[in-house]
């Protein structure tokens, strides 16, 4: 148990360093610039080695060093997918659909991400969110995103 | 005399009519939120940001810190009626403060923790007018370099302070910064690592950066393993303190609101802290120190007061310099530059009304919070029962209208969803989502000011030694990094934040 490697510290390690990686790398094609006149590549570059370095440093500790770690926990993959889900499908319908339809499919999707909520459980949450969401941000505070959108307008 | 002058011309612009009603809705709901388990200030301000953006300067500002300190007092009630803190800061209330509620004395606790904390807020908002005046003065003299450095210092407290694998932290940040890097370059107009997408020309979207990594991140995590919430306590009677009860909580009260003030001003979660610290001192200095734990009142009138006086003046530096303490500190950096206005020492001189009237919309904030809590606590026992399933798409819906009625921006509301699963990804790996943000608020001016003091110094990074105040910034940041490390500070940082957990 004492040599146990830490699954946590070995992901975010690499996490850290294939971002730093990835942002260094952009960073390459700006100009670097001197000391006494950065270029805009300057600063993302020292900030990108830094990163890779403290990455490598955590990842190290993961593979080597003995930590009482435990193990991830529960992953609710289904709440993951719906939730992202439905803010992606927002982001995407808002201006075709309009706000209402959006948003009533986007919190029925995030409804049923909760095991508690049953399909008509989740109609009513959503249904009663979108009146409650229209009246306080079109009617109250006059955001200005139509209702109905052009796609069903037609 | 020239405070009372000030005072009055904060008086006067927090007394309108508008200003009161704004402020009233801040701490309305701002309570309703602390009240709620599973949403903070943090994403709930993220959220309202976009739409104060039609709102007077002033009357927008008055309204997000009500939030803020309102999520404070809440955060207390659900702490004792139900044994589940609203707010990070009030796990520690939730000890002793439940413990009063089980033996029937929810009324004595509720009604400390509210006096306490009025009385902490009154006394922490005055230390912020009185100090305040003289810190901007002493900041317009700030350069580039002392700029640089207090950043740096700012950045690395937060680390220090907050519990963790402080190396993760230090990747929080730099990850942060380079997030904040994202967009057209100050000085050459360079598009930086926008792949080409437009929308990124002025930036991610720190609205969608907020909600994501504190909104949409904390439902994952809530939803891992669902479970109902139970009010215990129904009904609350005799909200008073007897004369005995009374003289018990002043010394407590007094000693929070110190510690507390004086933690507020340091940045990282100092209001978290402040608790943690205030329970400890009074569980040393008690004459009966084996009361805590099963309910003492001390233990709910110290933390209860510490973190109320933190959380006011963890203004001081947003005020002041312009630095943001903690995440909400960051967001209303975002709240003063929507508004057209850079957070500094100018605001003092530049706004006073602005200034000044905030300053006294914070204690008019607290009197309101004693109105307001006291009599409608039997309406926030019965919101307590709103069950969470229904509570998250709420959060999800106004997360993604809030951030897309910003710009019309398709864009933001996508960031939402990256933001949420990377922050979640790394919450679960150990990482706090708190030093990520402040570098992505803080990135662009850490890179300017560096910049800027690199000109000055002809590319002589000595400049940052020789200068003294930055100097002595800098050395204060390398002293906290020495501190957090060393073995015997960090086993106590583990035992203060062991029982958050």
């Amino acid at each position: 148990m004492d040599r146990e490697k830490s699954i946590k510290d070995i992901l975010s390690g690499l996490i850290f360093v294939v971002l730093g990686g990835a942002f260094g790398l952009a960073a390459t094609g700006y100009e670097f610039g001197t000391a006494l006149r950065m270029g805009p590549g300057y600063f993302p570059i020292v900030l990108a080695v830094v990163l890779v370095g403290l990455g490598g440093a955590i990842l190290f500790k993961g593979l080597f060093a003995s930590v009482e770690d435990r193990d991830l926990g529960i992953v609710s993959w289904r709440a993951v997918a719906l939730v992202s889900g439905a803010v992606i499908f927002f982001g995407a319908t808002v201006r075709g659909l309009g706000l209402a339809p959006a948003l009533f499919v986007t919190a029925f999707v995030t409804s049923l991400a909760s095991i508690e909520n049953s399909v008509l459980r989740a109609g009513i949450i959503a249904a009663a969110l979108t009146v409650f969401c229209v009246l306080i941000f079109s009617v109250g505070l006059g955001v200005a995103v139509p209702l109905v959108g052009p796609w069903l307008a037609g | 005399m020239e405070l009372l002058a000030n005072l009055e011309l904060g008086f006067e612009t927090a007394m309108t009519p508008i200003n009161l009603l704004w402020c009233f809705v801040g701490v309305l709901l701002g309570t309703l939120i602390g009240v709620l388990p599973g949403i903070g200030p943090t994403a709930t301000i993220a959220m309202l940001l976009p739409i104060t953006f039609t709102f007077e300067p002033v009357t927008a500002l008055i309204m997000l810190s009500g939030i803020y300190y309102g999520a404070q007092y809440g955060g207390s009630t659900t702490a004792i009626l139900i044994n589940l803190p609203g707010e990070s800061s009030s796990a520690v209330t939730a000890i002793d403060g439940y413990q009063m509620a089980r033996k029937g004395m929810a009324g004595a606790a509720l009604a400390t923790a509210a006096l306490g904390s009025f009385f902490a807020g009154s006394v922490a908002t005055l230390i912020l007018a009185v100090a305040a005046p003289p810190l901007a003065r002493a900041a317009l003299g700030f350069g580039a370099p002392e700029y640089f450095s207090l950043i740096v210092l700012g950045l690395i407290a937060s680390i220090a302070l907050a519990h963790g694998s402080i190396v993760k932290a230090l990747a929080m940040i730099v990850l942060g910064l380079l997030l904040g890097m994202v967009g057209q370059d100050i000085y050459t107009g360079t598009p930086r690592f926008t792949f080409g997408y437009m929308e990124l020309y002025g930036g991610i979207n720190f609205v969608a950066v907020a909600v994501g990594v504190f909104g949409v991140a904390e439902i994952l995590r809530n939803l891992e393993n669902e479970t109902t919430r139970d009010v215990m306590v129904k009904k609350v009677s005799s909200l008073w303190l007897t004369r005995a009860q009374f003289r018990a909580i002043i010394a407590p009260v007094l000693r929070g609101t110190a510690l507390g003030s004086i933690l507020g001003i340091l940045p990282g979660g100092g209001h978290v802290l402040s608790s943690f610290a205030s329970y400890s001192i009074e569980k040393r200095v008690s004459r009966h120190p084996e009361e805590f734990g099963k309910g003492a009142i001390a233990g709910v009138a110290g933390p209860e007061s510490a973190n109320n006086a933190a959380a006011q003046t963890s203004f001081i530096p947003l005020l002041t310099l312009g630095i943001p303490a903690h995440p909400v500190m960051a967001l209303m950096i975002g709240a003063f530059i929507i508004q057209g206005i850079t957070p500094g020492p100018n605001v003092i001189r530049d706004e006073p009304a602005l200034f000044w009237g905030i300053i006294v919309s914070m204690w008019v904030g607290n009197l309101l919070l004693v109105i307001l809590n006291l009599p409608l606590i039997g309406l926030w026992v019965r919101l307590l029962s709103v069950p969470y399933r229904v509570l998250f798409p709420a959060i999800v819906a106004f997360a993604c209208i809030g951030s897309f009625a910003i710009g019309q921006n398709a864009f933001d509301v996508f960031a939402i969803a990256v933001f949420g699963l990377l922050g979640y990804t790394l919450i679960k790996l150990g990482c706090e989502p708190a030093p990520l943000l402040l570098g992505f608020v803080l990135g662009p001016l850490l890179e300017e000011h560096l910049r800027r003091a690199m000109i000055i110094s002809r590319g002589d990074p000595m400049v940052f030694l020789e200068r003294p105040i930055s100097a002595t910034l800098l050395a204060l940041a390398a002293l906290a990094v020495i501190v957090a490390v060393l073995p015997s500070v960090r086993r106590k940082r583990d035992q203060v934040f062991v029982e958050e957990e």
